[in-house]
């Protein structure tokens, strides 16, 4: 059963790797948490600036009891717009690996199983694109976006997917080609069996498993990119929501007047999110696919020497 | 494997390699193309649109070659990068080898700067968690290297401002130099440590290396985390080897073991691996320009980016896919002539 | 002729989570000087582990006790840096799979210069040189070849390669364990006959492993058969082949194929599990001419009337069988599908 394939390494997973693994799933779910319940979790509004009788929240105040984390130079709360970050980290994320599936793994299953002229071509191509510098590529994409479309959480996610296809294209791929050559495909094509079918049963079934972990690391290196194309400008709107990148780019300006709050909350954000889901990637590898397991050593004690009787002539 | 082939040549595998990365660099700058030319539309518009007359803006599109047929439009933008012709940017008029050329070399300071420190720090640690694994000294090396990497450079250099210029007062938070120094100091190769040094001028020496250490240690750090995964790993499968447990078995020594079989074996393919991280580089030194007022290609581009220059956007893009392309070439040249079985 | 290794009770445990796994358990024997003894068994009977053992490269977790005594020292108790030193030019190794076993960023002229450099650090460049070609040289390598990488060799060449590479420091035994399971049949022939050719021309002791009888009848003048963690039979190789004492020995060597086969025969059943192997002879569930007491009491070393040692209660000693107890043993069909 598929599920099985999974669930039960995890459940036998022994020592470094399951701590690796569990921490990861801790912090990705108390960020999932965070983001989809945070209206109900954050004291304010993401760009609130006032209380409801109208008085102003105050710029770049400290850390208070009203504000656990300060406000920032447009007076809005640095905690509301942390909780809410993770919102907007999730959307984009979520969007933009799934963006990256729907191009890269059908790609990648095509041109690994057909192979060919069109095989080497996308092959070139992708290892082109996957030459370049990502961050790059993100902002200028980014940017052609946004005259078209206007920026906000689908420019930023299409602008993310983008740059990561040909990871996903390359890693299905890889794995397609070594699965093609094993024996059961051999057969089954040798059976008779159309393309689809052998792709349908064996291929996909097999390749889905390597997923999960690429999603997993992807996700975790998108929102890296997303904070980045947010500190740059190329974010979403400020008005649509939060973004940590953004206003991190807000808190450069405070660090020169020794304004730590605005920036050190929304950046430690970034590195737990991203940690949590590296973890989370990262175990998922060591016990999904152990290539390196070392099984655990037992001690072992010898009992006594046996006595021995001396070695006799005997006839037969 | 048939015995008694004499290894390819270095010279053979160069040739063989230089002949795949044309492909590579020509479909870079097809694509640097459509995005920049085709897709923007009218470029000279959207960068000056209100800012000069319609017939204004026509004799800039004459001049720029905007109203020729697109094929011909792709065939000279091709000729042009070979004749490293990058045009004007469309705002301030300067030839953009000219910003490539002195940008660039302060980009470049501070990429080989930061990845000199990403080395120092990447491959000891890795190499140690590889030694020692599963022990506290791996686990914490790790835990180093994911943290360190999931840190976007512009809040560890947003820290590192707060902590080392604001608080300690030690190092200053950006520019390149001080403007005394940038005064004094005779640029003949535009790289500032190496013309402090060759003008023997040292307190210009002092201030750009104050100067550098800040954002060169940020953006070597981020990348530092990903070489400790790496190099951890290679050392982790090349312990296994055969030939290891062979090379014990002849009395030689687990010093000797470890370090000349093991950790050499292991750094071999963290060099094909290195080439990765340069793209991380640039993308990186992009924003660590930003974060710390360094004046470098990337605040450029960034610039140009905010001013629509289409012109300028694209000659800067290039400019970086082919270096993209060469770099990626010089290393496997190098991967090439350190592993004998590559040439193979 | 004195012996250069004696082995006495020697046992090396592994420790797992199914409990430890008994890969030796209680062997003897001896190897005297410009001898070839050949140990012979089944996959997973532990005599990889006793070559092992012998070297000191047991893995981590493994226990040893017993005796192992190579030039006055019990090899059990020596400490990690003096086995070490003895590790090279006192006693060789020479591995299975010759493909993986040499550095492939080093050259051969490298792997000598390192091994001839850590033992012998007083030689002089030409003569570290010269005794290198020699030692290729005599295994077929030319000079010319000095300088290349691993990957130019084919695995039959690797193979002598690291024969050299053993022999190079003058081993007084080498351990060879499995030296040509990874290779093809002709290449087997041109191994066999330099240690064969070893044998003859110079006084290095040879304890040669493996699960091919064939080659043992050609190489060796003494063989130990294996199983399960113990040698079951020891003595003159002529001997055991033409009147083997022990059923375990006579089945394999009716299970071997050759030109004069007419029909498959083979051992049903399969080997034990070393985590729990049966009780009392461990070769009884599977033995034809099993009786009562071979399920109870562990069978004592005796030595047959040919000559060679032997465990088992075919052979006596006849005081210590119970009464009644030589009656076959009955048990049901052994299962042939029971694969561990």
């Amino acid at each position: 059963m598929r599920g099985g394939r999974f669930v039960a390494p995890i459940r036998e997973a022994r020592g470094v790797p399951k701590w690796v693994l569990w921490s990861g799933i801790v912090i990705t779910t108390f960020f999932v948490i965070l983001a989809l319940f945070a209206p109900l979790i954050s004291p304010y509004n993401f760009d609130e600036y006032q209380t409801a009788s109208g008085e102003r929240f105050g710029k770049q105040q400290p850390p208070s009891a009203e504000h656990p984390f300060g406000t920032n130079v447009l007076g809005t709360d640095v905690l509301a717009r942390v909780i809410y970050g993770a919102r907007t980290a999730l959307e984009v994320v979520l969007l933009a690996v799934f963006f990256s599936l729907l191009i890269g793994l059908p790609l990648g299953l095509m041109s690994g199983y057909f192979g060919g002229k069109q095989d080497r071509v996308l092959v070139l191509i992708m290892d082109s694109l996957f030459a370049f510098p990502y961050l790059l590529l993100a902002i200028v994409i980014a940017f052609l976006l946004s005259d078209k479309i206007g920026q906000g959480v689908f420019t930023a996610a299409i602008a993310i997917s983008v740059v990561y296809v040909p990871q996903y294209f390359r890693v299905v791929r890889n794995h397609v080609i070594s699965v093609r050559e094993e024996s059961y495909v051999e057969a089954a094509r040798a059976l008779g069996a159309k393309p689809g079918t052998v792709i349908r049963k064996y291929v996909l079934q097999n390749v889905i498993q390597s997923v999960p972990v690429i999603a997993t690391l992807n996700a975790a290196d998108a929102i890296l990119t997303l904070a980045a194309l947010g500190f740059l400008g190329y974010g979403i709107q400020p008005t649509d929501g939060a973004e940590w990148g953004y206003d991190l780019q807000r808190a450069i300006a405070d660090a020169g007047a020794g304004i730590w709050w605005t920036g050190l909350f929304p950046g430690l954000a970034i590195v737990a999110m991203v940690t949590g889901l590296t973890l989370l990637g990262e175990g998922l590898n060591d016990v999904l696919n152990p290539v390196l397991r070392r099984r655990a050593i037992q001690d072992v004690v010898l009992p006594a020497q046996p006595a021995k009787a001396p070695v006799e002539e005997v006839g037969v | 494997m048939a015995g008694g082939h004499h290894t390819t040549s270095l010279r053979t595998y160069a040739l063989t390699r230089l002949a795949l990365a044309l492909p590579m660099i020509w479909i870079l700058l097809t694509m640097v193309f459509v995005l920049l030319r085709v897709a923007p539309g009218d470029p000279i518009s959207a960068a000056l649109g209100g800012r000069l007359s319609p017939e204004q803006l026509q004799a800039r599109r004459e001049a720029a070659g905007y109203d020729e047929p697109l094929i011909k439009q792709y065939f000279e933008y091709l000729g042009n990068v070979v004749t490293l012709d990058f045009g004007e940017t469309i705002v301030d008029n300067r030839p953009v080898t000219e910003v490539i050329r002195q940008n660039g070399a302060a980009t470049l300071e501070l990429t080989i700067a930061a990845f000199l420190v990403s080395l120092a720090v990447g491959i000891p640690i890795g190499l140690l968690c590889g030694r020692y694994r599963d022990t506290p000294i791996d686990i914490a090396g790790r835990l180093f290297g994911i943290v360190v990497y999931a840190a976007p450079v512009f809040f560890l250099g947003f820290l590192a401002q707060i902590v080392f210029s604001q608080w300690l007062g030690w190092l200053p938070s950006s520019g390149r130099a001080s403007p005394v120094t940038t005064f004094d100091l005779n640029t003949t190769t535009n790289l500032y440590l190496i013309d402090s040094l060759l003008s023997l001028n040292f307190p210009a020496f002092k201030d750009v290396l104050e100067h550098l250490i800040l954002p060169a240690t940020t953006l070597g750090l981020v990348i530092g985390g990903v070489f400790i995964r790496l190099v951890r790993v290679n050392v982790l499968q090349t312990l296994q080897g055969d030939y290891i447990e062979a090379a014990r078995a002849r009395g030689l020594s687990e010093r000797n073991v470890v370090w000349h079989h093991a950790f050499k074996n292991a750094l071999v393919p963290v060099i094909t691996v290195i080439g990765l991280q340069v793209a991380l580089l640039l993308g990186g030194a992009v924003l660590t320009e930003q974060t710390f007022n360094w004046p470098g290609i990337g605040s450029e581009l960034i610039r140009y980016l905010n001013n629509r220059d289409y012109i300028a956007i694209q000659g800067i893009i290039t400019f970086f896919a082919v270096l993209v392309v060469i770099i990626s070439l010089l290393i496997d040249l190098v991967n090439a002539w350190v592993d004998p079985r590559v040439r193979y | 002729m004195s012996a250069v290794l004696t082995v006495e009770d020697l046992r090396v445990w592994y420790g797992t989570d199914r409990g430890p796994v008994r890969a030796v358990d209680g062997v003897s024997f001896e190897i005297g000087s410009g001898e070839t003894l050949g140990l012979v068994g089944e996959s997973g009977c532990g005599k990889s582990t006793l070559g092992r053992g012998i070297m000191g490269l047991l893995p981590r977790g493994a226990v040893m006790d017993g005796t192992i005594e190579f030039e006055g020292r019990n090899l059990v108790e020596l400490g990690d840096r003096d086995l070490r030193r003895l590790r090279g030019p006192e006693i060789g190794l020479i591995f299975q799979e010759p493909m993986t076993r040499l550095n492939p960023l080093m050259r051969i002229e490298d792997h000598f210069k390192e091994t001839l450099e850590t033992h012998e650090p007083n030689l002089t460049d030409a003569e570290l040189r010269r005794r290198a070609l020699d030692a290729l040289g005599r295994m077929g390598i030319p000079p010319t070849r000095f300088r290349q990488y691993p990957h130019e060799f084919s695995g039959g060449m690797r193979q002598r390669i690291m024969i050299a590479l053993a022999l190079v420091l003058r081993p007084k035994l080498v351990i060879a364990d499995e030296p040509t399971t990874a290779l093809d049949v002709l290449v087997e022939a041109q191994i066999i006959t330099i240690l064969d050719d070893l044998k003859r021309n110079s006084d290095t002791s040879l304890l040669l492993i493996t699960h091919n009888l064939g080659i043992v009848a050609e190489a060796c003048e003494r063989v130990a058969v294996m199983y399960a963690g113990w040698i079951v039979e020891e003595g003159d190789a002529r001997t055991v082949f033409s009147d083997p004492a022990h059923p375990y020995t006579r089945e394999l060597l009716r299970s071997v194929i050759s030109l004069n086969t007419t029909e498959l025969n083979y051992i049903p059943g399969a080997p034990p599990d070393l985590a729990d192997p049966p009780r009392a002879c461990r070769f009884h569930p599977r033995c034809p001419n099993a009786m009562e007491v071979c399920a109870q009491k562990d069978p004592i070393e005796v030595r047959a009337a040919t000559g060679q040692r032997v465990r088992c209660w075919l052979h006596g000693p006849e005081e210590e069988i119970p009464p009644g107890a030589e009656e076959p043993l009955e048990r049901e069909a052994i299962a042939i599908a029971e694969e561990a």
